[in-house]
């Protein structure tokens, strides 16, 4: 989960006023044009899925920062979260905004291209270049829709082993993710160790809460209330469920912040004007806000792929797959793992992050475990938090130190150089 | 470059043993190399940087300190937040092959089960504290008639975090009672010099700090 659109601005626009021009989704022929890489996998065998079904041909859209050393043993692959996607460490190519990562991925970041071979793709079941709902099934020749195959965290993985094997490397020196990306990170973990050397879990936790799942349903209920929905066939009807989604993404929003956060940034503040209106324009600042960020989404995001991509992760529950031993998960493995939370994060607390790190010391595995101070809630991955990037940096230079491979010192990023300061921070 | 690397660190740790805490000297010395090692309230990771570089253990931490844990990890070190009191549940029997607890068990919720816990993860377990029953101490409370605050116990009553204390008396009888076996026994003087005990009553007068060697009597 990302709330990655910064906000252009508050004081400029007046409120209430419509924040972009109506665009619908782009369609998959125009997504063609993207930078990047693609590769059609599960062509001579489909991929099977958790459901049941399976699915193949697929496309993976990716990117790669960096190169890949003579060993093939500096690879990073990072999972992106909800609304993420493979464009973390560039200006992306739909929004014109900074990458998702920028601050973590670079020369002189933690995961230093200068030295790793860094490795991001677009989960199965997004819209930015893989196979989601928003394609065309090539038995129909229509795009999917609703009649997409449901995908789970293990699904995505899967796909991203594909990629890894078409791209082959035969062992990740990291895999690492926040939020839904920690999820992919942990199931990497178990399902695939003698692939990885260490996995880095980043605000995250082994299963979807009941709270989160709550979250969700809100978000995918006001998608599916938006008569522009069509019951999932606005492609076909040439309509986007732009409210719905944008009332998603307000909600969802709200939770990657922290009650700090949004009182720094807006307080009760009024949005150009000096007193209430007395009606229901966007008096407060925080809720012109809430509508540019809903509005954006629209713009950049399937409402389709938002169904099933939140579905994955409420699926989600690795202990579940193992007996309901989340430690069975983890047996006799030889991955060095790094769990990482944040104070303020209530949408994945520490305490789901000490569920993880006491699961893995009941089966003696190699972890490390860093709670970071940071009062800006769940987003706190996405922005520059110096002392979270100085673990992680120590932490990578420590398995480097293992495998022979240079280490690297962090260069400061100044304020002004930092991409996300117009975030909510 | 890591830090552990720094020709700076390597020249304190390889140049000046006496850096390091004397306890913690002792504790290295009673530990063979190549052997699995649990640092229970590691603080930054001195003592496990110490082990990794010089006797070429394979260590993992637990550390209450955030700042702790964070400079452990951002050294390449395999720690967790926690604490002994919660978190040594967790792990298997003799998942290591020594655990230590290093000027910690007196400030525990509940010593006698985090050492069962010590001697059932590891092999063998490594304690030292401090020594309640220290010459000075009963001289300072019999004179002076205030808490001690010395080299061992520098926080005053009010900010001091020990709420366990104990004597090497009390600690080498409790050991006997719940079947726990002490293979060494060594007491640091105010002149930071360890000497074995031979006699319980003249190092619970003389020992400021106490460091034993232990393990779980075989059933």
């Amino acid at each position: 989960m990302t709330s990655q659109d910064a906000h252009p601005g508050i004081a400029h626009r007046p409120a209430g006023a419509p924040t972009e021009a109506a665009a619908a989704p782009a369609p998959s022929g125009a997504l063609e044009g993207l930078p990047g890489e693609r590769v059609v996998l599960g062509a001579e065998r489909p991929m099977p899925l958790d459901s049941g079904l399976e699915i193949g041909p697929f496309t993976v859209a990716y990117r790669t920062y960096g190169a890949l050393n003579e060993t093939r043993s500096n690879a990073i692959l990072v999972c992106h979260a909800l609304t993420g996607d493979q464009f973390m460490a560039e200006t992306h190519p739909v929004t014109g905004r900074a990458g998702w990562w920028e601050v973590m991925v670079g020369p002189g970041r933690p995961l230093d291209t200068e030295r790793f071979f860094v490795i991001c793709a677009n989960v199965l079941g997004g819209c930015m270049g893989t196979t989601g709902p928003q394609d065309l099934d090539p038995a129909t020749g229509k795009p999917w829709g609703p009649s997409f195959p449901v995908v789970t965290i293990g699904d995505m993985v899967r796909a991203q082993s594909l990629l890894i094997d078409h791209l082959g490397i035969e062992r990740l020196f990291a895999v690492v993710g926040g939020s839904m990306g920690g999820m992919q990170a942990l199931e990497w973990a178990a399902k695939y160790p003698e692939r990885v050397n260490a996995c880095v879990p980043i605000a995250t936790a082994a299963y979807h809460t009941a709270q989160n799942i709550a979250f969700h349903e809100i978000g995918r209920q006001a998608i599916m209330a938006d008569p522009d929905w069509e019951e999932g066939w606005y492609q076909h009807h040439g309509k986007t469920p732009r409210r719905g989604m944008a009332v998603a993404r307000m909600t969802a929003h709200v939770t990657y912040l922290s009650e700090q956060a949004l009182h720094r940034k807006f307080g009760r503040r009024l949005q150009d004007r000096q007193k209430p209106s007395f009606g229901f324009d966007a008096d407060f600042q925080v809720e012109s806000y809430l509508r540019y960020q809903g509005s954006s989404f629209v713009d950049r995001f399937d409402a389709n792929s938002y169904l099933y991509i939140t579905r994955a992760m409420d699926y989600f529950d690795l202990a579940a797959e193992h007996g309901g031993v989340l430690a069975d998960a983890f047996r006799a493995s030889p991955v060095r793992f790094c769990v990482m939370s944040f104070t303020s994060d209530w949408l994945f607390p520490t305490s789901e992050a000490k569920r993880i790190v006491h699961a893995l010391n009941a089966v003696a595995a190699d972890v490390s475990f860093v709670e970071c101070d940071s009062d800006k809630g769940h987003d706190a991955f996405l922005l520059l938090e110096p002392e979270f990037h100085e673990t992680l940096n120590g932490f990578l230079n420590g398995c480097c130190e293992r495998l022979g491979l240079p280490q690297g010192q962090l260069r400061p990023l100044d304020q002004a150089q930092d991409p996300t300061r117009d975030r909510v921070t | 470059m890591s830090p552990l690397d720094s020709p700076a660190l390597r020249a304190k740790l390889a140049g000046k043993r006496a850096d390091i805490r004397a306890d913690l000297l002792l504790i290295a010395d009673m530990i063979e190399p190549d052997s699995r090692v649990l640092d229970v309230g590691c603080g930054d990771g001195t003592l496990l940087d110490y082990l990794a570089h010089f006797k070429q253990v394979t260590g993992r931490g637990i550390e209450l300190s955030q700042e702790g844990v964070n400079a452990c990890v951002s050294h390449g070190l395999s720690v967790i937040q926690g604490d002994a009191d919660r978190d040594l549940r967790d792990y298997p029997d003799g998942t290591f092959d020594y655990v230590v607890l290093s000027r910690t068990l007196q400030a525990t919720q509940n010593p006698r089960e985090v050492l069962d816990n010590l001697v059932r993860i590891g092999t063998r377990a490594i304690v030292s504290f401090p020594n309640f029953g220290y010459w000075r101490i009963r001289r300072d409370l019999l004179l002076q008639g205030r808490m001690p605050v010395n080299g061992s116990l520098p926080d005053r009553w009010w900010e001091t975090p020990n709420i366990h204390l104990c004597t090497i008396r009390d600690f080498v009888e409790h050991c006997s009672e719940v079947g726990i076996v002490v293979e060494r026994a060594l007491t640091i003087g105010a002149d930071h010099r360890a000497r074995p005990i031979r006699s319980l009553r003249s190092a619970n007068l003389l020992g400021q700090d106490g460091v034993f060697l232990l393990r779980r009597e075989k059933a």
